[in-house]
C-alpha cells in the first residue's frame, strides 16, 4: 500500500499538575482571590505551585494499512493518552499526527447509551455518536442485533438489561463500524468467555478486510493472537516497537526490575552466611544461554554460583518461585544431589536446578535463592527477588492450551495424562 | 467511503471546524432525538409538562401584573399580554439552564468521542425549542377564548423567535463553556433564571418602564440591556397588532447585546473546548 495510514511524529501530551488542590475544576472564588492578592501585593509568584506532567514524551511511529498494533505497558504508561490523541479526543501538545482515514474509536463499550432508552433507540443513539450515519445503522441493524444475541428485549430500555447483554449490544454497534481505523481500549475485559471469543473473531474479521486495528491491553495472549505489531510504552515513551513476540518479550522481561542473571562477584554487599557467600544466579536454557524469556514447552535450568569460605560444613540449596501477583508457585529444596551430604571443602561451587518443561504457566517469574541447612534447620542466606524471567506460550498448539488462545488461567501449566475409553 | 486525511497538531481543532461541525449534523439530530424521547420518561403526564409549566407561570404572572396593576394595553386581555412574554420566557429559561449543564450532563461523551463540541450545547436548544412550539398551543386557545386576531405584523414573529434562539444559544454556549472549568456557574445559573423573571417584562409591559417618568434614563439603559426585553417586546409587537409598539433605541440595546452573547459565547466556547476532555 502506498504511505501509512496513521504516522506520528514526535507526539507529546503534558497536563498542569497542581500542587494544592484536589478537585479537578477550579472555583471561581480562587481564581478572583488570586487575581486580587497579585494585584494589592504585585508579586508576580504563583500561589498555587504546578507542575508539568508529560503523559506522552516524543512518540514517534507509523503504522501502515492492514496492520494490527498492540499498545502494551503498565499503568500510566501513557497508552490511553495516546489513543485519546488519536481519537481527537484531546489535544496534543507538541508534535503531528496524520491520520489518512476515518477512525473510530472504542474507549468504552456503551459510551452514550441512555438508559431509559430501548435496545433499538440505543443502537441507532450509539451509532451515531461512533461516526455512523442512519442509512448505515439501517443496513447494519439486524445484523448487529443478533450478533448481541438481544432480539427478544430490543423494546426494552437497557436500564433493565442485564450487564452482560448491556455490553454485549454496546460492542455488537462498534463492531459494526466500517471506519479504516479503528482504536480500541480495553473492551474485551467483559463479557464471558464464549462472547468474548466471539468478539475476538469478530475483531480477526475486521482486520482481515485490511483494516487498521490499534488495540491497547493488558492481556498479552489477546495482543498476541490479534496483533502483528506492537509497541510497547514507558513512562510515555516508546521503549520498544516491532514484531509482537518480540515486544512481548521486551514487556515480560523488565517484569521487577531484576534480570534473568544477576551477579554478586566482588561485590561487598553479596548474601551471605556461616560462610557461603553467593556469586551468581541465571536462568538458562539447555544450552546453557542465558535468556529473559522461556516457552512453556520447554525446561528451565537456575543455576547458583556460590563460594565456601570454610572446611567442612554440611548445606543444601533451595529456590523459590513466585508469579507477578506475588503468589508462591512453588519451593524446592535440594534433596537429591549427593553434595547435600557431603562435608564440603572451600572452593567455588555451581549448582543447577531444571524446572521440568510444561510446570509454569505464562507470565512473569520471580526466583527467590538460599542455602540452608536441614539439622538444625538454619537458613544461611536468603536472596528473595535474586531474578526474574517470563514465560510465554508461542500457541504452537504442542502445550496444554492445544489450540485454545484464549484466557488459560493456573498457576501451573502441566500437560498431563489423558484416558479415554469406550465403557459401554 | 471517502477518504480523509486529518493532521493533529496544537491548535489544529481550528481546521475547517464549521465544515466538521456540519459534518456531524447527524449526531446532532440524534442527540436531539435522544433528548426528546428521553424528557418525559417515566412521569405521568409526560409531554403535557410542556403546556403546564409555562401556564403556571402565566397564571402567577399575571396575577401579580393585576395585583400591582400593571398597565394593559387598549382592547388586550391581560392573560393575553402576559401569555405572549411568558412562552418566550419559559422557552429561554429552560434553553439557557439545560444548555449550560449540557457540556457535564455528557461529559462521559467528551471525554470518549470526539465530535465539535458545539453540538451539545445547540441540540439541548433544539430541543426546548419543540417544546416551546407546542406551549404555543395556550396563546392559540388564548386568542380563540378572548376572539383577539393578531394582524399582519404575526409575520415577523418567525424573526424574533430566531433572537430567542440566539439569545438563548449565546448565553447557553458561554455559560457552558464556563461550567467546565468553574463550577460556580451551576449555583448561579438558577439564581440568573429567578432573577431574570422580575426584571423581563413578564407581569408588565416595557411601555411601563420606557414611559415612566420615575424610571431615570440610566436605569433605562440598565433595563434595555437584557436581552430577553429585546425579545418579549418583539413577540408582543408581532402578535399584539401593534397595541404594543416597540421602542427602538431600548430595542436596538437588546439585541446588539443578544449578538453580543452570541459572539462571545462562539469565541470562548471555541477557545476553550479543545481543553474540554482534559478538564471536565
Amino acid at each position: 500500500m502506498e504511505g501509512p495510514i496513521i504516522t506520528v511524529e514526535g507526539l507529546s501530551k503534558s497536563y498542569t499538575l497542581r500542587h494544592e488542590k484536589a478537585e479537578r475544576y477550579t472555583a471561581l472564588r480562587d481564581v478572583l482571590a488570586n487575581k486580587a492578592r497579585s494585584f494589592f501585593t504585585r508579586s508576580s509568584k504563583p500561589t498555587i505551585t504546578t507542575e508539568e506532567f508529560f503523559a506522552l514524551r516524543d512518540v514517534s511511529f507509523s503504522v501502515g494499512v492492514g496492520d494490527r498494533v498492540g499498545i502494551i505497558g503498565r499503568n500510566g504508561a501513557g497508552k490511553s493518552t495516546l489513543l485519546k490523541v488519536l481519537s481527537r479526543i484531546t489535544e496534543p501538545t507538541k508534535g503531528r499526527v496524520t491520520l489518512n482515514g476515518r477512525v473510530a474509536s472504542l474507549l468504552e463499550v456503551g459510551t452514550g447509551f441512555h438508559p431509559e432508552l430501548s435496545g433499538r433507540e440505543n443502537i441507532f443513539l450509539n451509532g451515531a455518536i461512533l461516526g455512523m450515519g442512519r442509512a448505515e445503522i439501517n443496513a447494519k441493524f439486524d445484523e448487529i442485533v443478533s450478533f448481541a444475541e438481544v432480539e427478544r428485549f430490543l423494546d426494552t430500555p437497557v436500564k433493565r438489561y442485564s450487564s452482560g447483554m448491556y455490553v454485549r449490544l454496546a460492542f455488537a454497534v462498534a463492531a459494526h463500524l466500517e471506519p479504516e481505523i479503528l482504536v480500541i481500549d480495553e473492551v474485551l475485559a467483559v463479557g464471558d468467555s464464549a462472547f468474548q471469543k466471539k468478539c475476538l473473531g469478530k475483531m480477526e474479521d475486521v482486520a482481515g478486510q485490511g483494516r487498521t486495528i490499534l488495540f491497547v491491553s493488558h492481556n498479552m495472549e489477546t495482543v498476541l493472537r490479534l496483533c502483528n505489531k506492537c509497541i510497547l510504552l514507558e513512562n510515555g515513551s516508546v521503549r520498544e516497537s516491532g514484531p509482537t513476540d518480540q515486544v512481548i518479550r521486551a514487556y515480560l522481561g523488565t517484569g521487577s526490575g531484576t534480570n534473568a542473571q544477576r551477579s554478586w562477584i566482588d561485590r561487598p554487599n553479596a548474601p551471605n552466611g556461616h560462610g557461603v557467600r553467593l556469586r551468581q544466579v541465571k536462568a538458562h536454557d539447555q544450552q546453557g544461554r542465558v535468556l529473559h524469556t522461556f516457552e512453556v514447552t520447554g525446561p528451565i535450568g537456575i543455576t547458583m554460583e556460590y563460594e565456601v569460605l570454610t572446611d567442612g560444613d554440611v548445606f543444601t540449596h533451595s529456590f523459590n518461585f513466585f508469579n507477578e501477583d506475588g503468589v508462591n508457585i512453588f519451593d524446592t529444596h535440594d534433596v537429591v544431589s549427593p553434595q547435600r551430604n557431603e562435608p564440603r571443602r572451600k572452593g567455588i561451587y555451581s549448582t543447577t536446578m531444571w524446572i521440568p518443561a510444561n510446570l509454569l504457566a505464562e507470565g512473569a517469574v520471580v526466583v527467590g535463592v538460599a542455602v540452608v541447612k536441614h539439622e538444625p534447620f538454619t537458613i544461611y542466606f536468603h536472596e528473595r527477588d535474586a531474578i526474574s524471567f517470563a514465560v510465554i506460550d508461542p500457541m504452537r498448539g504442542d502445550s496444554a492450551r492445544g489450540n485454545y488462545t484464549l484466557g488459560f488461567p493456573g498457576l501451573v501449566r502441566p500437560l498431563c495424562q489423558w484416558e479415554t475409553r469406550l465403557v459401554v | 467511503m471517502n477518504k480523509q486525511r486529518v493532521v493533529l497538531e496544537p491548535g489544529s481543532a481550528d481546521q475547517h471546524y464549521w465544515r466538521d461541525l456540519w459534518n456531524y449534523r447527524g449526531l446532532f439530530w440524534f442527540l436531539a432525538w435522544r433528548d426528546i424521547l428521553v424528557r418525559y420518561k417515566q412521569t405521568v403526564i409526560g409531554i403535557a409538562w410542556s403546556v403546564l409549566r409555562p401556564l403556571l407561570t402565566l397564571g402567577a404572572m399575571a396575577l401579580i401584573g393585576w395585583l400591582f396593576s400593571s398597565s394593559v394595553p387598549e382592547g388586550v386581555p391581560r392573560l393575553l399580554l402576559v401569555a405572549t412574554a411568558t412562552l418566550p420566557w419559559t422557552f429561554f429559561s429552560t434553553a439557557f439552564s439545560e444548555a449550560s449543564g449540557s457540556l457535564i450532563a455528557n461529559s462521559n461523551l467528551l471525554t470518549k468521542v470526539y465530535f465539535p463540541r458545539m453540538i451539545v450545547p445547540a441540540s439541548t436548544v433544539i430541543v426546548c425549542l419543540i417544546d416551546f412550539v407546542i406551549s404555543f398551543a395556550i396563546l392559540i386557545v388564548l386568542m380563540v377564548v378572548y376572539r383577539f386576531m393578531p394582524d399582519v405584523r404575526i409575520v415577523f414573529l418567525p424573526l424574533f423567535l430566531l433572537l430567542a434562539l440566539i439569545t438563548s444559544l449565546g448565553t447557553g454556549l458561554l455559560i457552558a463553556a464556563l461550567n467546565v472549568k468553574y463550577r460556580d456557574f451551576r449555583y448561579v445559573v438558577p439564581f440568573m433564571v429567578q432573577f431574570g423573571l422580575y426584571i423581563s417584562p413578564i407581569a408588565f409591559s416595557s411601555a411601563d418602564i420606557y414611559a415612566n417618568p420615575r424610571v431615570p434614563e440610566a436605569l433605562k439603559v440598565v433595563y434595555a440591556m437584557n436581552p430577553m426585553v429585546g425579545v418579549i417586546d418583539g413577540f408582543r409587537w408581532s402578535l399584539l397588532g401593534g397595541t404594543t409598539p416597540l421602542n427602538i433605541p431600548g430595542f436596538t440595546v437588546s439585541v446588539g447585546i443578544s449578538l453580543l452573547l452570541l459572539f462571545a459565547g462562539i469565541r470562548y466556547f471555541r477557545r476553550t473546548e479543545r481543553s474540554f476532555a482534559d478538564v471536565i
